[in-house]
């Protein structure tokens, strides 16, 4: 199954780039959704699952943790409309849509992306969304974003 | 055994002083001169010298550190100088309580608690700094334009609001609340500009469900307040304001990153209000007025809900204007107006205010006031909480 992509930016260019942690913690996120693949920590020990990353597995203690691939399926969780520009870059990007989505395939945990489509869009909390890799592909990074599945 | 563990009615508030308070960029003299002028009008005040004070406590990074201070004031002996962690409005409290444990512990006999705040000389907490690069955490959340605290703080009282069906009602209650107080106090920076329901619907949206008048304001200016022993208090110049009992810290993995705390639609409050009650043996039924840190009125909201004034349920039928208003609501809060009207001083502004309401000095005083509750930082990471009692 090929996961959904595009090139083009849901937010003007001009915000703060990801890197991944200068101490390595998840180099293999930002390298895995570069290959438009959705991981998660997942402990070896007790099999939990847990995003963000850490160097410890926070339900066993365990620090033999790897990342897992899971289905780029969700929900919202919660979401908001933004007005106000924070960032110089977003003077005339707002509105703008930001999800909360949580992943029921990966033990609930959540991400942070942008609800793709018209931000005036009437959104449903609950409602089942796919990611969509938006490339970005002079900062050579990958950005995961959602859209309703219909 | 356990009773000799606890700063319960050991300690006092004796003294509170505060600048002017500015819009953002308005204070016409440095911060550190903002923070000294607060600490001077506090020992004033106290009946004290600024040569007693022998510690000071603050939080949120301030600027303004301890030995600076020292040195500036001429301070003999600087006996206790302590930060606490986190952001925001979290450590208002949480200071006056380290504090309070110097002075228990016998590290410190006049320990000064403050906080100066030029946001208008230095960086605006409502903007994002411009970085080229960001990692963990936020690598998860500002390339989507997830940056500002009322954005981060916009998706948790959105989740509560769906779970519980809040209508927008109750924060533009907290709001107006705030401004009526406001109204009344000289000092606010909004005073003579009051808020209708009109005004709060019509203002722009910032971040959906928060209007503009449903964030804390930006501004210059300092305060500060003076601790000692409730012994030394009882004969300084002030009626003091018993220290019954205070509380910090955090639920379970509140700061899991990427917005992944375990109980998401939380001002994380449950565990530190139950300890706050405990050390003070008095309920929520108990509590006559209360400051509750606004840095967004979603916050205020949940917050409400963690010290047991209402259930999640009856958030509509409570967050009303006649309930939160002094002096005859259920649960007056915000007196002075708080972060949202009278002046954002991350907070210590409440402590000030919290203290008047024990004195009966307060521009919107609560008659017969007993007990007067402080909420310091709602959905941050640690919060605080502390009583003062009359
Ligand atoms: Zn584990």
């Amino acid at each position: 199954m090929t996961a959904a992509s595009t090139t083009e930016r849901y937010l003007p260019e001009g915000l703060a780039i990801p890197a991944a942690s200068p101490d390595g913690l998840d180099t293999e996120y930002w390298a895995a959704v570069r290959r438009h693949e959705l991981v998660v920590q997942r402990c070896n020990a007790c099999r939990g699952f847990q995003f963000g990353p850490e160097w410890i597995c926070h339900q066993c203690r365990s620090l033999d943790l790897a990342w897992e691939q899971v289905q780029t399926r969700g929900r919202i969780y919660s979401w908001e409309r933004v007005w106000h520009p924070v960032h110089p870059a977003l003077k005339n990007g707002c509105p703008y849509v930001v999800v909360l989505v949580e992943l029921p395939q990966a033990g609930n945990v959540r991400m942070v992306g942008n609800l793709l489509g018209d931000p005036m869009q009437p959104i449903v909390i609950g409602s089942e969304v796919e990611a969509v890799f938006e490339d970005h592909v002079e900062d050579e990074v990958t950005l995961v974003q959602w859209r309703i599945v219909n | 055994m356990s009773e000799d563990f606890t700063i319960r009615d050991r300690v006092a508030i004796a003294g509170i002083g505060e600048t002017t308070y500015y819009r953002r960029g308005a204070a016409p003299v440095s911060e550190f001169e903002l923070t000294l002028e607060a600490i001077l009008k506090a020992v004033e005040d106290a009946g004290l010298a600024a040569t007693d004070i022998d510690g000071f406590a603050s939080y949120s990074n301030d600027r303004n550190d301890p030995s600076r201070l020292a040195t500036a004031l001429g301070i003999k002996d600087l006996a206790f100088s302590n930060m606490f962690w986190g952001g925001g409005g979290g450590g208002g409290s949480g200071a006056v309580a380290n504090a309070a444990a110097a002075i228990v512990a016998g590290y410190a006999e006049v320990v000064v608690v403050y906080r100066g705040l030029a946001q208008g000389q230095f960086g605006r907490f409502g903007q994002a700094a411009p970085l080229k690069h960001v990692s963990w955490p936020m690598s998860y959340t500002a390339p989507y334009g997830l940056l500002s605290p009322a954005q981060t703080f916009a998706m948790r009282a959105n989740r509560f609001m769906y779970e519980h069906g809040v209508k927008q009602d109750a924060l533009a209650a907290i709001a107006m609340a705030s401004y009526h107080h406001a109204q009344s106090n000289p000092r606010a920076v909004m005073y003579g500009r009051p808020l209708s329901r009109e005004d709060y619907d019509n203002s722009r949206w910032i971040v959906e469900p928060f209007h503009l008048f449903d964030c804390c304001q930006e501004n210059d200016g300092a305060a500060a307040v003076i601790l000692t022993s409730a012994a030394r208090a009882r004969d300084l110049k002030q009626k003091p304001a018993y220290i019954l009992a205070a509380s910090q810290g955090s639920d379970f993995r509140q700061s899991a990153p990427a917005h992944n705390a375990p109980d998401y639609p939380s001002s994380n409050f449950k565990t530190v209000a139950k300890r706050l009650y405990a050390m003070a043996g008095v309920g929520p039924d108990e509590v006559d007025v209360a400051q509750v840190y606004e840095n967004f009125t979603g916050g205020v909201m949940m917050s409400i809900v963690e010290h047991g004034f209402c259930k999640p349920d009856e958030v509509n039928e409570f967050c009303t204007f006649e309930t939160l208003t002094a002096p005859n609501g259920k649960l007056p809060i915000n007196t002075s107006g708080g972060n949202l009207a009278e002046c954002y001083m991350h907070g210590l502004e409440l402590i000030t205010e919290a203290v008047r309401q024990v004195r009966g000095t307060s521009t919107c005083q609560v008659p017969d006031v007993n007990i007067s509750l402080v909420a310091s930082g709602p959905m941050v990471s640690p919060v605080s909480d502390l009583i003062l009692r009359a």
